[in-house]
């Protein structure tokens, strides 16, 4: 005789109710519908095409919904080099967007400014915007993005939505510190 | 290719042949420059405007030169036209907008790069750096780490809590080769600029920073 393990909702226990904490709820909503907003610079843009694309398919994690509008997205992916005159608009992209908003810094130049040490390029987008997830490579491979925003996603599983729901979210600083 | 510049400089008595290692080359006095680019666009064929750029001879007299470069559709083949600017701290240079159009944001870029100023352009304004930037990056006395400016906008620095251009680390990037080693004098380098945010500058140097580096005495 086997041991069958029911795990999930069952009707027969539970009725029509399920329990679960609302932080829970709503970050599964949050995390599996990411709506990004391609920052696209630079030559990274280009591998963020190609996640996009069918053969890496970003769709498969619910992100397929890229938006050029900042009100209609989640998820700012600063894909390539930032400069310093470039470096006021990406702010002002980053506070049209609504609450709740993330920040993905895609590939060396966004991250720490790369290989541009020079007079024109901002050292890290993390001087400006609060940044959620690095990655690393110049461009990154597209499953080097794919799995930034899977850790994206671990990362909203893990939030207090429903605090931050009652209280509105905390002002979140800017991680570069000098 | 040595012909054609020959053939020039007869042509035309102010003209003088100009060193090259490619195309055919000239330089021109700053006052016939208009003239004969318009006699080379109009009778000799060279109707393509390619480039306008310029060079900085630092601690020469004159110390800028623009550099044109003209292309010949028909036969194929460059060449390099080369005329001093007036002024040393403030150069200017006659436009050469009414000819090619092109020569818009050339010449808007070589402002913006080099700080001449070109008389009869229709709208000199900075191209690629913002235009409260109050330097001129590719003079020789500017270092490549840049130097600290405040950004324009007030509301955006308050935002972001004061960011501002700071020099950029020279240090360990990927087009940097090392301070030692059998590499070192050939690569082009960051040389004494070996400091990062967290490692400040040494002082061993002191005084002899504002010079471009070809012009700093040689470290051992």
């Amino acid at each position: 005789m086997s041991i069958s393990k029911e795990y999930g909702y069952n009707s027969k226990v539970e009725g029509e109710v399920i329990v679960s904490r609302a932080d829970a709820v709503i970050n599964w909503v949050r995390r599996h519908s990411v709506w990004p907003m391609p920052m696209g610079l630079a030559c990274c843009a280009i591998e963020l095409m190609g996640v996009g694309g069918s053969r890496f398919d970003i769709s498969r994690f619910g992100m397929e919904v890229m938006r050029f509008s900042p009100r209609q997205s989640d998820c700012m992916i600063v894909a390539g080099t930032v400069t310093y005159k470039m470096a006021e608009v990406v702010r002002r992209i980053y506070d049209q967007m609504a609450e709740p908003k993330w920040v993905v810094a895609m590939g060396a130049c966004a991250s720490t400014g790369g290989m541009y040490r020079s007079y024109a390029v901002l050292q890290g987008v993390d001087r400006i915007v609060p940044v959620d997830v690095y990655i690393s490579g110049c461009p990154p491979r597209p499953e080097a993005l794919l799995d930034g925003m899977m850790k994206l996603q671990e990362k909203i599983k893990n939030e207090h939505s429903t605090r931050s729901l009652m209280r509105g979210r905390e002002s979140r600083e800017l991680s570069y510190k000098d | 290719m040595q012909e054609l510049s020959k053939q020039l400089t007869e042509r035309f008595p102010f003209l003088s042949a100009r060193p090259s290692a490619d195309h055919p080359a000239v330089n021109c006095p700053q006052d016939n420059v208009l003239e004969l680019l318009r006699t080379l666009r109009d009778e000799d064929g060279y109707q393509m405007l390619m480039d306008v750029t310029a060079i900085d001879h630092y601690e020469a007299s004159p110390r800028f030169e623009v550099v044109y470069h003209l292309f010949h559709l028909e036969r194929g083949g460059y060449l390099r036209i080369a005329t001093p600017c007036e002024g040393d701290s403030n150069p200017i240079c006659q436009s050469v907008t009414e000819l090619w159009p092109a020569a818009d944001w050339h010449e808007r870029e070589t402002y913006d790069m080099f700080g001449i100023s070109f008389r009869g352009h229709p709208d000199l304004r900075r191209i690629l750096m913002w235009d409260e930037y109050p330097f001129y990056p590719l003079r020789k006395e500017f270092p490549l780490a840049g130097e600290e400016v405040e950004l324009p906008a007030p509301d955006f620095v308050e935002q972001t809590g004061g960011v501002r251009v700071e020099k950029a680390p020279m240090m360990g990037g990927p087009f940097h080769s090392g301070q030692k080693g059998p590499m070192s004098a050939r690569e082009p380098r960051a040389d004494d600029e070996s400091w990062t945010e967290v490692k400040k500058r040494g002082s061993d140097l002191e005084g002899e920073d504002d010079k471009p580096r070809e012009f700093r005495p040689t470290r051992t």
